[in-house]
Order: structure tokens, then C-alpha cells, then sequence
């Protein structure tokens, strides 16, 4: 099994070789409510660890996504364009966002694995 | 004695059940209505001559093919608005008590001096020698601006409120760089209306947001602490969304000046001091005044508005064109930048001709009925009523900030629906069936679930007191668990909740002809 | 005082209830400084209906209405006849004093005509979306600029010397924050070489038609030339009629429409509140500024309307917002959209053949005159004229004798020694035979 790790932002991020794919998780796509739109960053940008990378769209509230860890775009997930509820449906499958190229990969080391992740969200 | 030969029925009848579908599709009073482009059938409401032109003259861009409009006489044109507008709540038919919005009477009076031909029928660009008296009401009404705030100046173009914080911020701008210095920050409490930073946005500058204290004044200790040479401008509510007088003003001001930045205060809440406080002996740099809240000039579902901006002196200069002066032979615009008179350094135009005259001539018979003694009535009756409403609705709902008096709106969270199962929106919802707009829902964002009332000086003791029996009684229904009201609601208006989701996720923001009927005809 | 319900009873009832001894009590935040007195306000204490109605009447009384003259002024605001109907139907209670519709439930009778000025527009300018209007036309065409700005991450943008210099100035004023702002030079009633000065790093071209000057423009060479360097084309457009009778901006290839509704269901009122009216082409939907109204369905499935993808706005995006706008100018689109609801088709088209014939039945009529000459070639409802001496001063003369004559271009460009001796005049359906002989008359006058 690939290993997933999350951001205090609650965003997840999944590293399959030297590629990685970032979402929201469970508990964001659910506090969010029924996503309306997704605004996905272009392919080839280059992101900061934390920094604005897409937007995601309630009907009454629009919150940025921020890149976990720094490095390149390389693929985004065209069809939540067309289908936003995806993102509620399976936030962590299907409605994943975009796919990067990580710059640095021990900035991994920095996030949360699933069971601390699940303790920082029942702490909130 | 006379028999009821007629053979009319004495009694009120059976109940209609609700369960059974009327033929029309309209349910008595209440119509449902087709849009006006499913209604046209080719006839005209004008009559005009179908005169023939050449088109030597048109540049060869004639139009070529049909618009698509439809055409239908005056009497359904009639029927279509007015039915439309019985979907509506207004506040002549009830109290309206959105907090942060002011929505108070709207004397008639003043739409039938706006219609005046002398008014309404004059042409902005028509020879100054013949708007003399429209000069004069625009003087009229910046002497009764500058006379209620203190402050010197005046701008009176700016469309709206959001159009006069912009034109605040770029006199500030202007200001800053006629010192030749270069400040891009703005503060900004996070209690602001929204339009705060999305202006300073606007502006060119960015956003530092200021945390509130638990008590809902601005931190007034991390706002001074926020200070330096590259802040421009803090933007303060006064009274602040939380419904509270910041009382620590007079010291912002003094930090914020003493740092070298300017005062710009978002003047939306203006009506519940007009006639008390003079924002000007406040050490406020500018201020607009939304003409459509605290002078009452209708709010027309959504506009239009009027945003004018008192200036202190420091700002004076600044002030965009038009300019109005009096010279030997009355009042004249200056509408030209280069034109601008000795010391004025117009930072430039907010918008074409003069501003929201219409606007103007009904905040200046409104402030003229009143007069300065009746605009401080109203400010005290406002805050008055609100305070009556608070104090007699936080025994069942709960008041973040409730231990003290509160200005012209007062404020909830929904701590007391907590465990209910009942949230702030299905609580306003209920109010609908109850007859009531709801208050203002989820704002100020600095408590939770948030519910902001103001009932404005224009309600009665009787309208106050059914209202907070009213609301007195749904508190202690969701308190107890009692939610039948609730879910779901409402149930009694002309639409039941709408699909908002769906709507923003496949918009469908305009009608098009059906292409299989099309294809028909 | 009318307006006030509560009665000296009520307050003291009121402020037993607060606890407070009274109600000076209830602004203790308030530095006791900064308190006044009534006596701090210079200014007149309350007085009857009839008081105020004389004052303001006497004021009116000063101003000469433009169906008090003859009378021809245009140049962004125009005097058209308003069917009784319109303002009837927008005083109704239900119209005039409800708010935004954020309470969607009991506020359909707003939205849907909100839908229905969306869909009006949007035909009108030959467009595929529209908004619930700006606050007119010139602050629409200053958020059309940053609009475009928006889209294509480039801050420059050219202005059509035959744009309405107010309009370019509330553009300059915001817009160039942004990226510098080019003023195309032009000599009026000509066409500009506008393309010459579209570059790479042009966001949009702004052009007007009809111009300032009343020229009608062909935007299909300029929106190519943008186009070809990555830059879009905002069509202005001040005498929305024109629409009635000419093409569409957007079949001429504009990718943003900025115009003012005025004209249509709305009175002069001494230049506002007016109707900004703003369309696009559907792709640019999401950087789009302003309220926008969509259709749903309720809960029971009947077909209702919401304001929709408000998170572009102000109230929810706050700093990241597409604009600052709020208030917008609601009870103006209602009159726009039942004006044209009653012009419908055939109305609107009759009506803008009626104001081009006797533009041109004017304009015949004075080029005839000695010293006159004709400026503008191709015209809707308004043209220009070159007089043989300043116009300022002929229009001065002339609005003693009663004629309103029209806008001296000097009164726009007043440091365009060029512009000098033209005259802007504007004939719409309300100008009679008997306006154009009294004109003629006392031009001539002036002009021996």
C-alpha cells in the first residue's frame, strides 16, 4: 500500500514513485458541503510547500488548497471541471485534484501519517 | 321575514385539502408565473410608426438578423409584474430586520420630488446656466453631510457604498503619494463587511486582518502593534458589525495617525449616531455614507445606491472630479482635471457626469422632513429598539456580547440551538412562515452561526413586541426540541428551499428558446 | 415626527424593560467627548410634507427639463419617452423597498426579473452571458478593463479615442493600478488606427459604437486584431437603441460588452442612477464581476430562480473577490426590463428606425446652413457638427432663447483645441418638427 500523508490544512497526499496525487480529505469535502466548483492550477506550475495551488468551491464558501510540499505540477483531474460532486463522492479517490513532481522529498517527513491526522481532527 | 331565496351559502365551507393539486397550478392570491419570454405572442404595449430608413448612414453594420424578444401588450406586461412582485417581502408590508442593511421606511415623499420634471427629466451635460438649481440641492445636501459628520469636505460621485470606499482609499493613495511615500498595507478587523478588503484589494493594496476581542470590539492592542511605516490606512466599522461602539476610536485614530497612515471608516452603520456623534470629532479621514441606509433612499431589491465621502482635512484635496464651486454668477462643476482650483489635486474620476442625483434629491427631502432633531430621534429610537429586542429575547437566545447595551442592531450566535438540531438557517427559514424576513444570517463572521437584527426606528412598540413573541416562542420551541417548525422550512412561501447546489453547478443564468418547439413552429 | 412610531410611552416603556435610566445610557461606548449636542449641528429642525415639498419644488423650478425645450443633448444620457406603465410598476411596495434577494423563498418576484434583464441582455448585445447589472456604463466598462486584466494576466489596455472621456477617465482612475492605460488619438467622425497600437502585452482594446462623437464603428477588423495578438475586445456602448437597429457588439466579435441601459426605461435624473448593463462570452463566466441570478428548483421540484456563484463576490471572496461591487442598481433593471418587455421586437426595432430617420432628417436640415459641416459620416440618433466659432458659447446663447442645442465636444475634451468648434447632437423619437425649426432658427441666429 502507498503511503498517504496529511497537511493540518487537510489536504492528503499520496506518493506512488516519483510522482504524488493531492486532494482534500474526507473530513474537508464533508465540513465544505456539496463542492460546486474546482479551479485547478495549470499543468507544469510550480508550487511552495503551502502554497496556493487550486480552489475549491462551495455554494457559500470558495477555500484555497495548498500544495503539502513543494514541486512541479504535472497532471490535474480534468473531470472534476464537469463534475465537482466527485470531490464529495470520493474526495479521497476519484476527486483527487492534481497530480506533482515533488522538488524535495523529505519534505514528506513533515506531514502527518493517517492516525495522527485522525487525532488532529478529532482534536479540533 | 326574507328568506335566503338566492340560495348563497351561510357557512365558511369545508376546508380545501392541501393534499389535492389545483387545476391552474396557482393556489388563490398566489400565482405562479411564466417568464415574460414564454408569455410574448407578437403583440406590441407601444405604438409606434414603422417608419422605412436607407442604410447609407448606418456604416454597414445594419443588424441583420432578429433579437429574440417578445412582444406582448401593455395589460400583460402589466399582470406579469405585477404578480411578480407579490413574490416579494417588502418593508412596507412587514418588518425587515436584516442587521447591517437598514431597511427602514422609505417616505414617498421623496420618490415624488425625485420625479419632479426640474429633477428627473434634466440632462447632465444640459448648460450649466440651466441646472442651477440641481447644483444648489447637491450643495444643500454636502452641507448637510459635512454638518452631521464634521468633517470639511465632501465627494459626492461615488455610486454606492463600496464605490465610495474605493474612492476613499484612492484619496488616500493620492495623499500617500503626494508625501512621496509608498504604503501598501491596509488593516482591516476581521468583523469587516466584505466589500472592506475586497476594496482595499481593488485599490491596489493588500489585506492584514486584525482579530476581534472575545468581547466583539476590534483588538485595539494587536491593531497598534500592527502599525508601521508601510501600513497606509486601517478601514474600521463604527459601529462595528458586531452592533458595538468601538470605544478605543479616538486612540486608534491617534496611533494610526501618530504612525502615519489614515482613518477610513466604513460608514454603514452611520444611522445609529447621526445627530449624536460627529464622526469627524473622532479623528476619521473618510467616511461614506450610504445614502440608501441612513437617509432611507429605497433599496429597490438590490440598488441603486449612493455612496458619497466625507473627507478630513488632510484628504480634502484629494477628492475625484467632478468638483463643485460657486464663482460670481452661482455654482459651476469643475469637471475637467487640469481645471481643478488653487490646491486641489483631484486623484482623478470615479465614474461618468455627477453621481446618484436621484439619490440626492430623496436623502434631501428626507433629511429636510426630519431636520437635525428628527435625524437624532431616529438614531436613538434605532438603537432604542434594537436594545428592546435584545434585552428581551437573551433569556432564550443566546447573546455573545449581550452583558452590555448594543447600538442600532442586535446580535446571536446559535449557542442556544445547540443539541437542538436546529441551525441558525432553518431558524430563519421558520420566520418566513412566521411572516418575518429573516435577520441577516452568518455575518458578522467572528461568532458562530451568527444572527443580526435590526429592526431600524421605523417599527412600532406593537411590531416589536409581536416580532419578539414571535421569536420568543421559536427559541423555546427549538430549545425544547419541538422541531416540526423547523425542518425544512419553510413550508408557507411561495417557494420551498431552493436547489442552490445545483444551480451553481450546471448555472443556468438566462432563458433560451426550447429548440424542439422552435423546430415546430 | 411622521416618520417615527414609538411614542414618548413607548421609549420610557422600552428603556424600563432594558434597565437603562435612559437612553443616553445605551451610548456609554461613545467617549463622552465626542458626544453633541443638538445644538452642535448647524442645520434646520424638522418641518411638514408641504414645507419640504415647496422648498425642493422651488429648487426643481430653477432647472429647465429637457421636455420644457427644445432640447438635444446626448453624449452618454438620452431622453427617450417612458411608457406610464414603467414607473407605475417599479413604486410598487413590493419592488421599491425589498431588498437583495439573499432570502430566495420570498423574494422570486426580484429574481425572476433579474433572470428576465439577464436573458434581455444578453440578446441585445448578442452575447451568451450577462449580469444583474453594474452601476452604469462607465464604472461597467472600468470592470470590463480589469476583467480583462484578469483574464489575460497582462495590464495594458488601449482606449478608442471615440470612447466617452468620462468613461475613460473612470477607467484611468482604477485601472491603471494595473498596467498603463493608451489613449488612441482621433480625429472625430474618422476611423482611428486603433490596430496599430494593439501589442503582446495588450489585455483589451476598448471601443465605443456609436462613438462619442455619434460615429458608428465596425468592430470586426479591431476584435480580429486583438484576437490575433491574444488581447479582447470590449465593445462600449452609450445609446443602447442603437441595438434595435445595428449588429450586435458581440456578432462583431467583442468578447466583453460594457453599456448604459439608461435609455431604456430609465429618466435623465441628472446622469444617475443609471443601469450598467455587462455581458461576456461564456468562458470568461467565473472572472465575471457583479450578482448574477440562475434557475433551479425548489424543493418540491417547481422551477425558481437564486443569485448564483457568489463565491466570485465580495461578501464571500473578500479580498480575492472579482470586484468590490455590493449595491448594485436593481430598481433600474427593472425598468429596463419592462420598458423593453413593452417595446418587445417590434417596438424596439420600430423605435430605433423612428430615432435614426430623424437624426438624419436633422442632420440634412442643418448641414444646409452656412458654416455648417457634417462630421459624422454613419450615425444612429446622434451626430456631430462643425460650427464656424466656438460651440460652447453658440450653446450658451442658444439655451437663453430657450434651445438646448446640444453637448459642446469642448465640455468633454476641454484641452482638445480641435474639438473646439463641434457640436454633439442627439434626436431621439421625442423631438418634434417644430424643436427642429426652432433649432434651425436660432442657430442660425447665432451664427450670423
Amino acid at each position: 500500500m502507498s503511503d498517504v500523508r496529511y497537511t493540518d490544512q487537510h489536504e492528503w497526499i499520496r506518493l506512488e514513485g516519483d510522482e504524488a496525487t493531492v486532494g482534500i480529505t474526507k473530513f474537508a469535502a464533508e465540513s465544505l458541503g456539496d463542492v460546486v466548483f474546482v479551479e485547478l492550477p495549470a499543468s507544469g506550475k510550480t508550487v511552495k510547500a503551502g502554497g496556493e495551488a487550486a480552489v475549491v468551491e462551495s455554494v457559500k464558501a470558495a477555500s484555497d488548497i495548498y500544495a503539502p510540499v513543494g514541486g512541479t505540477v504535472t497532471a490535474v483531474n480534468a473531470a472534476l471541471e464537469k463534475e465537482p460532486s466527485k470531490v464529495n463522492e470520493d474526495p479521497e479517490g476519484a476527486g483527487w485534484f492534481f497530480k506533482m513532481k515533488l522538488s524535495d522529498k523529505s519534505e514528506l517527513s513533515k506531514l502527518m501519517d493517517a492516525a495522527a491526522y485522525a487525532k488532529f481532527v478529532e482534536s479540533l | 321575514m326574507s328568506m335566503n331565496n338566492q340560495g348563497r351559502p351561510s357557512s365558511a365551507g369545508e376546508a380545501f385539502p392541501a393534499s389535492i393539486a389545483t387545476i391552474s397550478g396557482d393556489r388563490g392570491l398566489d400565482h405562479e408565473e411564466a417568464l415574460i419570454f414564454e408569455l410574448g405572442h407578437g403583440a406590441c404595449g407601444v405604438d409606434l410608426p414603422d417608419v422605412k430608413i436607407s442604410d447609407t448612414r448606418l456604416g454597414g453594420v445594419r443588424r441583420k438578423g432578429a433579437i429574440g424578444l417578445p412582444g406582448l401588450s401593455e395589460p400583460e406586461v402589466i399582470r406579469h409584474y405585477v404578480r411578480l412582485s407579490r413574490k416579494n417581502y417588502a418593508i412596507d408590508s412587514g418588518l425587515y430586520p436584516l442587521g447591517s442593511c437598514t431597511m427602514k421606511h422609505n417616505p414617498r415623499l421623496n420618490e415624488k420630488m425625485a420625479r419632479l420634471p426640474g429633477f428627473g427629466d434634466l440632462h447632465p451635460l444640459a448648460p450649466q446656466s440651466t441646472t442651477q438649481g440641481a447644483l444648489e440641492l447637491i450643495s444643500q445636501l454636502m452641507t448637510w453631510l459635512t454638518g452631521l459628520t464634521g468633517m470639511p469636505a465632501v465627494a459626492m460621485s461615488p455610486k454606492a457604498g463600496a464605490h465610495g470606499e474605493l474612492c476613499g482609499l484612492l484619496a488616500i493613495r493620492a495623499a500617500i503619494a503626494a508625501r512621496g511615500e509608498d504604503r501598501k498595507r491596509i488593516l482591516v478587523p476581521e468583523s469587516a463587511h466584505g466589500t472592506n478588503p475586497a476594496t482595499a484589494a481593488f485599490a491596489g493594496f493588500t489585506v492584514d486582518e486584525v482579530p476581534a476581542k472575545p468581547n466583539g470590539h476590534v483588538d485595539a492592542g494587536a491593531l497598534k502593534a500592527k502599525l508601521g511605516p508601510d501600513v497606509a490606512a486601517i478601514m474600521l466599522t463604527n459601529p462595528n458589525t458586531c452592533g458595538l461602539f468601538e470605544g478605543e476610536i479616538i486612540e486608534i485614530a491617534e496611533a494610526v495617525h501618530a504612525a502615519g497612515g489614515y482613518f477610513y471608516c466604513d460608514g454603514a452603520n452611520f444611522n445609529a449616531i447621526a445627530g449624536k456623534v460627529r464622526p469627524g470629532d473622532l479623528g476619521i479621514d473618510a467616511m461614506h455614507i450610504n445614502l440608501h441606509k441612513t437617509f432611507s433612499t429605497p433599496h429597490g431589491g438590490g440598488g441603486p445606491g449612493a455612496g458619497p465621502v466625507v473627507l478630513s482635512a488632510r484628504l480634502a484635496a484629494y477628492a475625484p472630479i467632478p468638483l463643485l464651486v460657486a464663482d460670481g454668477k452661482g455654482l459651476k462643476l469643475i469637471e475637467d482635471l487640469a481645471a481643478a482650483p488653487n490646491g486641489a489635486k483631484p486623484f482623478g474620476r470615479m465614474c461618468a457626469f455627477h453621481g446618484q442625483m436621484g439619490m440626492f434629491t430623496r436623502a434631501l427631502t428626507y433629511m429636510l422632513s426630519h431636520g437635525r432633531d428628527g435625524v437624532r430621534q431616529a438614531s436613538e429610537d434605532a438603537v432604542l429598539s434594537a436594545n428592546y429586542i435584545l434585552a428581551s429575547l437573551k433569556d432564550v437566545m443566546s447573546a455573545p456580547f449581550g452583558d452590555g447595551p448594543c447600538m442600532h442592531e442586535a446580535l446571536f450566535d446559535d449557542s442556544f440551538l445547540e443539541g437542538t438540531g436546529v441551525t441558525t438557517l432553518d431558524f430563519a427559514k421558520a420566520m418566513i412562515d412566521e411572516g418575518y424576513h429573516p435577520m441577516t444570517m452568518y455575518f458578522p463572521l467572528v461568532v458562530h452561526g451568527a444572527m443580526l437584527i435590526e429592526p431600524t426606528e421605523s417599527e412600532s412598540k406593537h411590531s416589536l413586541d409581536r416580532f419578539i413573541h414571535v421569536l420568543h416562542t421559536l427559541a423555546t420551541e427549538a430549545r425544547a426540541k419541538k422541531t416540526v417548525r423547523f425542518a425544512g422550512a419553510p413550508h408557507l412561501a411561495p417557494r420551498r428551499r431552493l436547489d442552490e447546489t445545483a444551480a451553481a453547478r450546471k448555472p443556468v443564468l438566462r432563458w433560451k428558446p426550447d429548440p424542439l418547439k422552435e423546430a415546430a413552429e | 415626527m411622521r416618520y417615527l412610531p414609538l411614542t414618548p410611552d413607548d421609549r420610557r416603556a422600552m428603556l424600563a424593560k432594558i434597565g437603562a435610566a435612559d437612553v443616553d445610557a445605551l451610548f456609554r461606548d461613545v467617549p463622552k467627548s465626542a458626544m453633541a449636542p443638538l445644538s452642535k449641528f448647524d442645520l434646520p429642525d424638522t418641518q411638514g410634507e408641504m414645507e419640504v415639498e415647496r422648498a425642493l419644488s422651488k429648487l426643481a423650478a430653477k432647472n429647465v427639463a429637457a421636455g420644457a425645450a427644445p432640447f438635444f443633448c446626448g453624449a452618454g444620457a438620452y431622453k427617450h419617452h417612458v411608457p406610464s406603465a414603467v414607473d407605475h410598476l417599479i413604486q410598487r411596495s413590493e419592488f421599491l423597498t425589498s431588498y437583495t434577494p439573499y432570502q430566495p423563498e420570498i423574494a422570486q418576484g426580484t429574481l425572476q426579473y433579474l433572470f428576465e434583464f439577464q436573458t434581455q441582455v444578453a440578446l441585445l448585445t448578442g452575447m451568451e452571458v450577462a449580469n444583474a447589472s453594474l452601476y452604469d456604463g462607465s464604472t461597467a466598462t472600468a470592470e470590463a478593463v480589469l476583467m480583462a486584466q484578469r483574464i489575460t494576466k497582462r495590464g495594458k489596455a488601449i482606449l478608442s479615442g471615440g470612447l466617452h472621456p468620462h468613461y475613460a477617465e473612470t477607467v484611468e482612475t482604477v485601472a491603471s493600478l494595473f498596467g498603463p492605460m493608451t489613449r488612441s488619438p482621433v480625429t472625430p467622425g474618422s476611423a482611428e488606427d486603433i490596430i496599430a497600437l494593439i501589442d503582446e502585452e495588450t489585455a483589451c482594446v476598448v471601443v465605443q459604437s456609436p462613438d462619442v462623437f455619434g460615429l458608428i464603428r465596425n468592430l470586426r477588423p479591431i476584435a480580429e486584431a486583438a484576437h490575433a495578438k491574444g488581447a479582447l475586445l470590449i465593445a462600449v456602448v452609450t445609446e443602447v437603441v442603437s441595438l434595435g437597429l445595428l449588429e450586435p457588439p458581440g456578432a462583431q466579435g467583442a468578447d466583453i460588452v460594457a453599456a448604459e441601459g439608461q435609455s431604456i426605461g430609465n429618466g435623465l435624473n441628472f446622469g444617475g442612477p443609471y443601469v450598467g448593463l455587462f455581458a461576456a462570452r461564456e468562458k470568461f463566466l467565473r472572472q465575471m464581476p457583479g450578482r448574477l441570478c440562475g434557475e433551479t428548483v425548489d424543493a418540491q421540484g417547481r422551477r425558481g430562480y437564486v443569485l448564483t456563484l457568489s463565491t466570485r463576490e465580495q461578501h464571500i471572496r473578500r479580498e480575492k473577490a472579482t470586484s468590490n461591487i455590493c449595491t448594485n442598481s436593481g430598481l433600474c433593471t427593472l425598468a429596463f426590463t419592462i420598458h423593453l418587455s413593452l417595446l418587445g421586437e417590434e417596438g424596439l426595432t420600430r423605435l430605433a428606425r423612428i430615432n435614426h430617420a430623424k437624426a438624419c432628417a436633422l442632420a440634412d436640415r442643418l448641414k444646409e446652413l452656412p458654416g455648417i459641416e457634417l462630421v459624422t459620416p454613419a450615425f444612429f440618433n446622434e451626430f456631430t457638427i462643425r460650427l464656424p466659432k466656438p460651440a460652447a458659447p453658440v450653446v450658451e446663447a442658444l439655451a437663453a432663447k430657450g434651445v438646448i442645442a446640444g453637448v459642446p465636444a469642448s465640455r468633454l475634451l476641454p484641452r482638445d483645441k480641435s474639438a473646439e468648434n463641434l457640436l454633439i447632437l442627439a434626436v431621439t423619437e421625442t423631438a418634434m418638427d417644430d424643436d427642429f425649426a426652432a433649432l434651425t432658427n436660432a442657430l442660425q441666429g447665432a451664427l450670423a
